[in-house]
């Protein structure tokens, strides 16, 4: 078989296929912006957040994590929750490998820090339909970058303008962003237990446990639930 | 020691971003890189399904428990927007004008 084609209209291709879920990217990114300025982040630590991580449940859920001043053990922290958030990403890079694997190692290096959510789901629909062209992935994972890091950047400076966040209820923008988010990743009743699991452990574990390992007991619970669950 | 004197300084902040972006570079790349030696067994599958909603939960409901009244309530009302109208812009200005609201009047 030919390697498989990479190019620049197919990655045109690929930004286009993402305009549909541009309203939500660019909500998620403007509330993970103003929440980091609640928070007091520093505009660049902000901005650098959304560039190099490019992951916004991680990046939401660290900002909860978030101090003054650091130390060895709050560093790897929350290293350990960001990795237990973005876990889904090995699935879903362990999904799509058969497609990228005839292509170069280091460009698929590449693609790996652009692959999220959303561009894994348009490229594993690309895919199915037939597609080859690895542009398509990289394409729409580097448009929603831009617009990504963007809208972080808007956000910021709209939430800095905000004199006292507690006042607008911006202080807790971050749970109400996830309450509204776990609507979306409804898939019928099957997923309600392993969630109630994760609740109940989570709020256990808060009582019981230091920082927040709580999030990392209830996710690891729920997922030990799902796991545990019948089959579909 | 040298690193820990670093991340006590003034750039700790860049060392939990740095740390961040190579967990979650880790994470992306290695299904891509282990894919032929990981076996995807239906229940790893059901495992991996149920982790973002898990997730969700786990980081909300201690969160908003500790946050009080207002904060819960808030949680709720961006919860009924989000199912009734399905957008996330109106889920957040009513989770948000709750929590306001309910601030104002000193809840």
């Amino acid at each position: 078989m030919s390697p498989p084609p990479f190019t620049f209209g197919a990655a045109m291709h690929g930004a286009r296929l993402t305009l549909p879920l541009l309203p939500s990217v660019m909500v998620f990114a403007a509330a993970f912006g103003a929440a980091a300025a609640g928070k007091g982040l520093s505009f660049v630590e902000t901005v650098a957040m959304s560039g190099l991580v490019y992951a916004g449940a991680s990046q939401m859920v660290s900002l909860e994590l978030w101090r003054e001043a650091w130390s060895l053990p709050s560093v790897v922290e929350v290293a350990a929750v960001t990795a237990v958030v973005n876990a889904r990403m090995i699935l879903m890079g362990a999904a799509i490998q058969p497609w990228l694997a005839p292509a170069p190692a280091r460009r698929n290096a590449v693609q790996c820090f652009f692959l999220t959510d959303a561009s894994w789901l348009l490229g594993t629909r690309y895919q199915a339909g037939g597609g080859r062209d690895h542009g398509m992935l990289l394409g729409a994972g580097v448009f929603l970058w831009i617009v990504w890091v963007g809208t972080t950047s808007a956000g910021y400076l709209a939430g800095a303008l905000v004199r006292d966040p507690a006042r607008y209820g911006l202080d807790v923008l971050m749970p109400i962003f996830f309450a509204a988010m776990l609507v979306s990743l409804w898939q019928g009743a099957r997923l309600a237990i392993p969630w109630a699991v994760a609740g109940v452990v989570a709020l256990a574990a808060q009582a019981l446990t230091p920082g927040y390992l709580f999030i990392i007991i209830g996710a690891l619970a729920g997922m030990l639930a799902g796991a545990c669950a019948d089959g579909d | 020691m040298a690193i820990e004197a670093f991340i006590a300084g003034p750039a700790g902040s860049y060392a939990a971003i740095g740390a961040m972006a190579v967990a979650t570079y880790l994470c992306r790349a290695s299904g891509v890189a282990l894919m032929s030696r990981l076996r995807l067994t239906p229940r790893v599958t059901r495992a991996v399904k149920a982790l973002p909603g898990s997730i969700v939960v786990a980081t909300v409901a201690p969160l908003a428990a500790q946050a009080g009244l207002a904060a819960m309530a808030g949680v709720l009302a961006a919860l009924a927007t989000m199912i009734v109208l399905r957008r996330e812009l109106a889920a957040l200005v009513a989770g948000l004008g709750t929590v306001a609201l309910l601030r104002h009047f000193g809840l």
